[in-house]
């Protein structure tokens, strides 16, 4: 086999792999949307007081943070992404619950869903459809990620509803901007496992339904 | 609920004490950003905004 013969094989091989991560990720994310749509309903089911919502989300992250890069090569992993979105989705469970005691939560909750719903499936069909490389957006993703952190933390003791509605509507572009990172990485190779790529994914999902839940909220004025 | 207040920031703090390695890494080893790529990302973002704005006006 000639040099020429060579590169060819190894672009096929990569395109299969690269092929092989984007379907095993997209199946996982809906199997753990899946799951965490039925741990919500469990959790409205049962009354879960809003704090549980905090408490879930500060259990994921530490699984997200000290657990699953441990185990996200060994088929463990899957019961561990599993663990995560489970819990993420029984905290949503009681912020739903919250939202469906207003006059028009129904609506909000519904709008947001579309709209995260058409956010990530247009957002992953311009990734895939142009077949660029977004890894550039990497430094820029984290450092927003950063200020918005920042932002958060001020905001618990500021209370300003406007620095909650900037911080939801940064949330929501960065997200975006995450998702057009993480799929073009999973196309060029660039992420190879479909665990740490379907909670990278994920979690943006996650980030913007809330936010757009929030940002509905308080601009339908109730 | 004041002792869920410090549990925000200490989940904050956290964030922010994982984001920092990743920060470093990918400011220093992403591409260069080339012509035309910028604006591929600012395209679809613009469509997020629009639909956000769409959406608002929908719940109002």
């Amino acid at each position: 086999m000639n040099r020429y013969e060579n590169v060819l094989a190894d672009s096929d091989s990569q395109v299969v792999s690269s092929n092989k991560v984007l379907k095993n990720t997209y199946l996982l994310l809906s199997a753990t949307l899946g799951f965490s749509a039925l741990m919500a309903m469990v959790s409205m089911a049962i009354g879960a007081p809003p704090m549980a919502y905090l408490v879930a989300v500060i259990a994921a992250m530490v699984l997200g943070i000290f657990v699953l890069p441990r185990t996200a090569n060994s088929t463990s992993g899957i019961g561990v992404i599993f663990l995560i979105t489970g819990l993420l989705g029984f905290g949503l469970g009681s912020v739903l619950t919250m939202y469906l005691s207003l006059p028009n939560g129904p609506q909000i909750i519904g709008t947001a869903f579309a709209g995260t719903g058409i956010i990530f499936l247009g957002l992953s069909g311009y990734a895939l459809s142009s077949k660029r490389d977004f890894s550039f957006m990497g430094g820029f993703l984290f450092a927003g990620m950063m200020v918005v952190v920042l932002a958060m933390i001020g905001n618990i003791f500021l209370q300003m509803p406007a620095l909650s509605l900037a911080v939801s509507a940064g949330i929501i572009l960065l997200m975006s901007g995450f998702i057009l990172f993480d799929t073009s990485r999973i196309v060029n190779g660039g992420e190879t496992n479909y665990i740490m790529a379907t909670y990278g994914l994920y979690l943006s999902i996650f980030n913007i339904f809330i936010s757009l839940l929030q940002i509905l909220g308080i601009m339908s004025d109730e | 609920m004041d002792w869920m207040k410090i549990l925000a920031v200490v989940a904050g703090i956290m964030m922010l004490f994982v984001l920092w390695p990743a920060y470093k890494h990918w400011s220093a080893s992403s591409p260069k950003a080339e012509k035309g790529d910028w604006q591929a990302v600012l395209l679809p973002l613009a469509a997020v905004v629009g639909l956000v704005v769409l959406l608002i006006m929908s719940v109002r």
